[in-house]
């Protein structure tokens, strides 16, 4: 399954980078700055819902004690917190030249920020505990009571007057030109399909690492060999 | 022999965890004496200005509280962990989280109140006016308590662990940014005029809400690192 979801994206990735960069038209107020969103907004999405996929598969863990749940959270993590990364880096580059400042103290920027926080809670209690079902269920904890700050950084921009600028598309339609639309939903896509494929890869080495004892892993082509 | 009632078993737990901390009273004073020390060094990296300072004040004094309860945390659970008493506890027919509830309102009876009685004094380090001197103890009474709540969910998380306290702070901070933000919200609010009651009236939702949570999340995060 990964090279599919692995192809798919990297295909993805180079047609709405070219939307993006070539096709689309120039913005009225913003210029060519405003071409960083193609990054910047599948980023931040991405990143929101890779906690709310990692937080559930978590739960999932905790409540049916799965471990492969517990693995896929585990495997989810830092897909997630690179997004989270990159989407308050590629806002700060959107931010000098539109707003002046490479950074703001405004609602979404700050929970945005709380939620690499999360992320980076998350990996580093795993990471500390040696028994790897408490490390997954207390991770778990962690992860459903930091999914609350979820709903703030999507809602933020309604519930503050924040620099940040509010919701563009909403379900009611959009009135962004078709090609950005495009552009904007082929990187989506693109990021979604990256982020699967590359969880996808991180959990089979996890399963790998956690199972070596048994049977079926030194039975395995590349082990024997 | 009787089963205790919930208000007896909260009063019992209580007596005991005071009684144990009045015979370490140096681990107590050891926070305050830190508070005070963080709070002081401020001052001294920026510099003397009066207006700056002033302004400064509330959040460096909400930062400091913040940081001294995280330092703090470690000592709520891992006593009773290291000789077994934990265990037993968790094995009384009353609910856990009542427990949790006790040894949180200790934990905080000991480390908070200090902090909030010591705050007035800093902020006149600050030059703060009398009002948000009022204000500061008030957003501090609320505050510190969840702030104890949310830092004993992280104990309870990594109890016994390695890492200290920079992985219990890790944890919890993120969290306790909203109590940062509204408490020192509301000392700001009343220094520049606006109104004071929209940050106290979140300050006590957020207080309310922890005491609800809190304390169930707690039981279950020690029964998590208790297996």
């Amino acid at each position: 399954m990964v090279p599919w979801f692995a192809w798919s994206a990297a295909i993805l990735f180079v047609v709405g980078l070219y939307i993006g960069f070539f096709v689309a038209p120039t913005d009225i107020q913003q210029s060519e700055a405003y071409r960083i969103m193609f990054i910047h907004v599948p980023a931040s999405i991405l990143s929101m819902f890779i906690y709310l996929v990692m937080a559930g598969y978590a739960a999932l863990g905790l409540i049916f004690n799965t471990r492969l749940s517990s693995m896929m959270a585990s495997a989810l993590a830092p897909t997630g917190a690179l997004l989270a990364f990159l989407s308050l880096w590629t806002g700060a580059l959107w931010g000098k030249p539109m707003w002046g400042a490479w950074w703001v103290w405004d609602a979404r920027l700050t929970s945005e920020l709380i939620l690499l926080f999360l992320y980076l809670g998350f990996i580093a209690l795993h990471a500390s505990i040696d028994d790897p079902r408490r490390a997954d269920r207390a991770s778990a904890l962690l992860a459903i009571i930091g999914s609350v700050n979820v709903p703030i950084i999507y809602f933020s921009v309604q519930w503050w007057n924040t620099l940040h600028q509010g919701a563009t598309v909403k379900f009611t339609g959009t009135s962004m030109h078709v090609a950005m639309q495009q552009g904007m939903y082929t990187m989506m896509l693109a990021v979604w399909l990256y982020a699967i494929a590359v969880s996808l890869l991180r959990v089979r080495s996890i399963i790998l690492e956690r199972e070596c004892k048994a049977q079926w892993v030194s039975e395995l082509a590349e082990v024997t060999r | 022999m009787n089963k205790l009632s919930v208000i007896g078993l909260l009063s019992l737990v209580i007596h005991r965890d005071l009684v144990l901390a009045m015979r370490r009273r140096a681990d107590v004073l050891t926070t305050l004496i830190f508070f005070v020390i963080v709070v002081s060094l401020f001052p001294l990296g920026v510099g003397p200005e009066a207006d700056m300072l002033r302004k400064m004040a509330p959040g460096v004094v909400w930062v400091a509280a913040l940081l001294a309860s995280m330092l703090s945390l470690g000592r709520m659970f891992s006593a009773d962990y290291l000789d077994g008493t934990l265990e037993q506890m968790m094995l009384v027919p009353q609910s856990l989280s009542v427990l949790v509830l006790a040894k949180i309102l200790a934990h905080w009876m000991v480390s908070g109140l200090p902090l909030v009685i010591m705050a007035p004094v800093l902020g006149l380090q600050f030059d703060m006016p009398a009002q948000a001197l009022w204000v500061l103890i008030a957003a501090l009474l609320l505050g510190t308590p969840i702030l104890s709540m949310i830092g004993a969910v992280g104990a309870a998380l990594t109890l016994g662990l390695r890492g200290g306290g920079a992985l219990v702070s890790l944890l919890v901070l993120p969290l306790c940014i909203p109590v940062l933000i509204f408490g020192a919200g509301a000392v700001e609010a009343v220094v520049s005029g606006t109104s004071v009651g929209s940050h106290l009236s979140l300050l006590g939702a957020l207080l309310v809400m922890a005491l609800v949570f809190t304390p169930w999340v707690t039981a279950l995060a020690l029964r998590i690192s208790m297996e």
